[in-house]
């Protein structure tokens, strides 16, 4: 690496780095503060004497206690973990077979049906969530948590086989070889051989793909409808309100608490996770 | 292509085990593949190709909800075009999308140069620096709401103490603030990931190319410019076409701060779509507007086809 | 127990024709090595052997069945591949296990044969680590196993020494002669060295573009190559060419050419006669010239200048130039020749080798 000198250090690096995690950080940092600030408090004139937006003398619990004691916050924090969960593994399961047939078969049309799951990868979301709405209430899923189990995969079976594909591609194909020689069927194989070797792509495609799914909107706003069936999502940005007022206290403590799965599963395998990030860009 | 093994006769000699059809099936690399994919395609099938084509069907019908409506050509497209909201979502969806990209690709480039930096702390920072990502959106957005909130903003406050400004700023209610605060909030969430994959591409890069550079005296300006900028090129493109997409089809970060207002003034594709849609119920007007969409992506996606290929060859 | 038959086998990928016409017997428990330069279809019949590779035309029998159709697995066969291709994720133990789990033998009988293995290959030690933690030497080692451990019909080499450094190479090819010996295992062997073909196989079969050109034992394949290509990639140096003009005069057939002109000895001038008048290309092995003394006829000899004396100590190895075109000498270690020396070489008139211009089969 090449140094300059110290004050050229300062201003060019920790200067800027530090207004860089101001910047990001300070959304959070608010959150956590909000959270745990009485509502009188809360609520004080920005202009006001005396006032300490940055801390809080007075800590509480009532915004939590709130949150889980009067409202649907537990149930729907619980109904967007079994949705993420399932609409993971169905994705993981789709997502292994479909890459690894992919990558490594060959087959008429092994290209285009590759470059067709690619495209469908950068397929938003909103392009397509009033005919899906159609759909979903024609096959009777409405306000059901299946409406979510089976459409999130449309955006994670795509990402995951993507990823995997590069995993796979990556694992020398005497292994495969060798193994169908010892006796093993092109299935065996594959179950036996390839997929234990991608064991890392499947932890990143899998921890990618989970907080994808706690983290989707739209889709969860357009069909589910009754307050128990909501995700955290949208049952904070629906139900926190009422008319137009804003709970504040209640609603930053919403948030924090429903970020904090995706945030321990993410400081549980950040590398996995960044692994995850930077192969579905590698394209 | 010789005979597949499924359709001759079984091993004869004697040690050969005997084998089931599907086994013997699985074993031909066409039929496997076909049972591999299929689960895939089934889902992808039920759930993005044929809403497409209900998409393209609703969006030349006038149906609503519980209506199914009947054949009217393009009358809803021609709507559209008279509709002035809808032309102002469209200047908004372009400003916001090409805006923040400008900003969030600078940003995020500073940002992963500052990262690829030893110092010490550098794998905490890298996990924090990643946390607007990977935080529901909607829920970190609340955040922001709450930061722009007219009467209690904490940003007002600090750049009162600050003796920057004398009166509130109104974040949100103002029109032209708005699609400021809007954009702010976009570059907040997005500027993480460009950093982290362009940091990705920048660790991909031998520092002896760096080195050499420096001994054949090239200033760090010119080291950026002729060594690192051309090699980290393509992971660029490929993050800023992705972030493009993701962009122009925003919904969430709008929805939560604005709903589109005031007045529209932070109206897009996307939350026009959801009001006319679900909000208002018209069905086929709404799929109108989020189809209309599509033309863009499909040149943003057939771009970033090309490019890969093109990179591929090389 | 089994002979292969290879009959008019066949591959064509899209573009190429990578395997022609091949025709082969291996006998039961025969050694018999493929050989030839980069892309001339040697690992390619072996993975049709294998299953691994369709095959276009042809027929390819193990044993007395044709397995044209069966897919690897039930082929009977053990290979071992030039990147050892273990499974990382599984240890020693497992790697050699897993062939016969595959196959539902009783564990007992597994660990048996395992643990036999590990013992030929004096691998005892190492059966619980995982391939990372062994040397190239180790890998190679548990590699064989898996494939003794198996009982096959027929072992399949690609090129399993090429990954290892001289001295190992050298070590493993011992081994691996002692162990087929041993076992008595019909074996194919694929590689691009000849001097392994040359020192494992019983029978060494020498291919080039995706045709035969010559099989047999290795002093058979040294002695008479059947054409120049044969001639040139067996031996070590290669083998020096020149093109001569074979004319009649005082009786006797010569040879001549440019810096060459050689009384072709009667023994071999019968068969050579009727190319009398034309061109032909004349070999000779390094190691078939020598320092000529007065004793040798001028008929026998070439002049030669050194341009580069490499001693490799059991040898002296001289590139010299000869007319025009350059020869490489192998010569006695005690040979005082420096850079720039003018001398003589004397041909050994039994192993001169004469091939047609046109065809380059051996005359």
């Amino acid at each position: 690496m090449i140094e300059g000198a110290k004050w050229r250090r300062w201003l060019f690096f920790y200067v800027p780095l530090g207004a860089f995690i101001l910047f990001l950080l300070f959304p959070f940092y608010w959150m956590v503060v909000t959270t745990f600030r009485p509502d009188a408090e809360l609520y004080r004139p920005w202009m006001a004497p005396n006032y300490t937006p940055f801390w809080t003398l007075h800590p509480t619990l009532a915004h939590v206690k709130y949150l889980l004691g009067e409202t649907l916050f537990s149930r729907w924090m619980l109904n967007t973990l079994v949705i993420s969960i399932a609409a993971t593994a169905i994705s993981l399961f789709c997502g292994l077979l479909a890459g690894y047939a992919l990558s490594r078969l060959d087959f008429p049309f092994a290209g285009s049906l590759g470059t067709g799951i690619f495209v469908t990868y950068l397929v938003p979301q909103t392009l397509l969530f009033i005919p899906l709405a159609d759909i979903i209430r024609n096959f009777r899923l409405g306000d059901t948590p299946w409406s979510l189990i089976l459409t999130y995969p449309t955006f994670l079976i795509p990402f995951c086989t993507w990823l995997l594909m590069g995993y796979f591609k990556a694992i020398p194909k005497e292994l495969e070889e060798c193994a169908r020689i010892d006796g093993a069927t092109r299935w065996k194989a594959m179950v036996y051989i390839i997929f234990p070797i991608a064991v890392p792509g499947i932890l990143s495609a899998g921890i990618f793909a989970f907080t994808l799914s706690w983290n989707e909107f739209i889709y969860a706003l357009v069909f589910l409808s009754s307050p128990e069936q909501k995700t955290v999502s949208v049952g904070v940005t629906s139900e926190l309100i009422r008319g137009d007022v804003f709970f504040w206290g209640a609603l930053m403590a919403g948030a924090l608490l429903g970020s904090i799965p995706v945030a321990v599963i993410y400081s549980f395998f950040v590398e996995h996770y960044v692994a995850g990030l930077t192969g579905s860009v590698k394209g | 292509m010789a005979v597949p093994y499924a359709l001759t006769e079984r091993p004869s000699y004697a040690g050969a085990p005997r084998r089931g059809p599907v086994t013997r099936l699985l074993e031909d690399q066409r039929w496997l593949a076909a049972v591999l994919l299929a689960p895939t395609i089934v889902l992808l099938g039920l759930f993005i190709a044929y809403p497409f084509v209900k998409g393209v069907e609703l969006s030349v019908t006038d149906a609503t909800v519980g209506v199914a409506g009947h054949f009217v050509g393009l009358r809803n497209f021609a709507a559209l075009m008279g509709d002035s909201i809808f032309r102002i979502a469209v200047a908004n969806t372009f400003l916001y999308t090409a805006v923040t990209t400008v900003f969030k690709l600078a940003l995020g480039l500073w940002l992963a140069l500052l990262l690829n930096r030893h110092f010490k702390g550098k794998a905490l920072t890298r996990a924090f620096v990643l946390l607007p990502f990977i935080i529901p959106t909607v829920l970190s957005t609340f955040a922001w709401k709450w930061m722009f909130d007219p009467t209690f903003s904490v940003i007002n406050w600090t750049l009162f103490r600050l003796g920057l400004i004398h009166a509130r700023i109104n974040w949100l209610g103002d029109p032209g603030l708005a699609m400021v605060s809007v954009i702010i909030v976009n570059i907040w969430r997005g500027v993480p990931f460009y950093a982290i994959s362009l940091l990705a591409g920048l660790q991909t890069i031998n520092p002896e190319l760096q080195e050499a550079a420096a001994i054949d005296g090239a200033r760090p300006w010119q080291r950026f410019r002729y060594v690192t900028w051309p090699l980290l090129l393509p992971v660029t493109m490929v993050v800023v076409l992705f972030s493009i997409i993701q962009t122009f089809a925003d919904f969430q970060l709008v929805y939560v701060l604005t709903g589109g207002g005031p007045a529209n003034a932070t109206q897009l594709f996307a939350t026009y779509a959801y009001q006319i849609g679900v909000g208002t119920g018209l069905l086929s007007q709404g799929a109108a507007v989020s189809l209309a969409m599509f033309p863009v992506l499909l040149v943003v996606v057939i771009v970033q086809l090309l490019y890969i290929r093109r990179v591929e060859i090389h | 127990m089994a002979q292969v038959l290879i009959r008019n086998l066949n591959k064509k990928f899209e573009e190429v024709h990578a395997v022609k016409d091949v025709n082969l017997e291996i006998r039961d428990k025969e050694f018999v090595v493929l050989v030839g330069p980069s892309g001339c279809g040697k690992t390619t019949t072996l993975r049709m052997v294998a299953g691994l590779e369709s095959i276009t035309s042809g027929q390819v029998l193990i044993g007395d069945t044709v397995v044209n159709a069966l897919p690897p697995m039930d082929r009977d066969i053990a290979m071992v591949f030039q990147n050892y291709a273990l499974y990382p994720h599984m240890s020693v133990y497992d790697n050699m296990a897993f062939g016969l789990k595959m196959r539902k033998f009783k564990r007992e009988e597994i660990d048996r044969r395992v643990k036999d293995a590990a013992e030929i290959l004096g691998i005892q030690s190492h059966l619980k680590r995982k391939p990372r933690q062994l040397s190239g030497g180790q890998r190679q080692r548990v590699a064989l196993g898996r494939a003794i451990v198996r009982h096959p019909q027929v072992f399949l080499f690609d090129e399993p020494l090429s990954n290892l450094d001289a001295k190992l190479r050298v070590q493993m090819r011992v081994e691996l002669k002692k162990i087929h010996d041993r076992l008595g295992t019909t074996a194919i062997y694929v590689t691009h060295d000849q001097v392994e073909a040359m020192t494992l196989g019983d029978r060494v079969v020498v291919m080039k573009d995706g045709v035969v050109q010559q099989v047999g034992e290795p002093l058979e394949l040294y002695n008479s190559p059947a054409n120049r290509f044969v001639a040139g990639f067996i031996g070590s140096p290669a083998m020096n060419f020149a093109t001569v003009r074979l004319h009649e005069a005082d009786g006797s057939l010569w040879a001549q050419g440019d810096g060459v002109k050689i009384e072709v000895p009667a023994a071999i001038a019968a068969r050579l006669r009727r190319y009398a008048g034309e061109e032909v290309a004349m070999g000779v092995r390094p190691e078939d010239l020598r320092v000529a003394t007065d004793q040798d006829g001028a008929g026998l000899s070439v002049e030669a200048i050194v341009e580069v004396v490499e001693k490799l100590g059991s040898e002296i190895l001289l590139d010299v130039q000869v007319g025009r075109s350059t020869m490489v000498a192998a010569v006695e270690p005690t040979v005082p020749a420096k850079r720039h020396d003018r001398l003589r070489l004397a041909l050994n008139p039994e192993r001169l080798h004469f091939f047609d211009r046109a065809s380059e089969a051996a005359i």
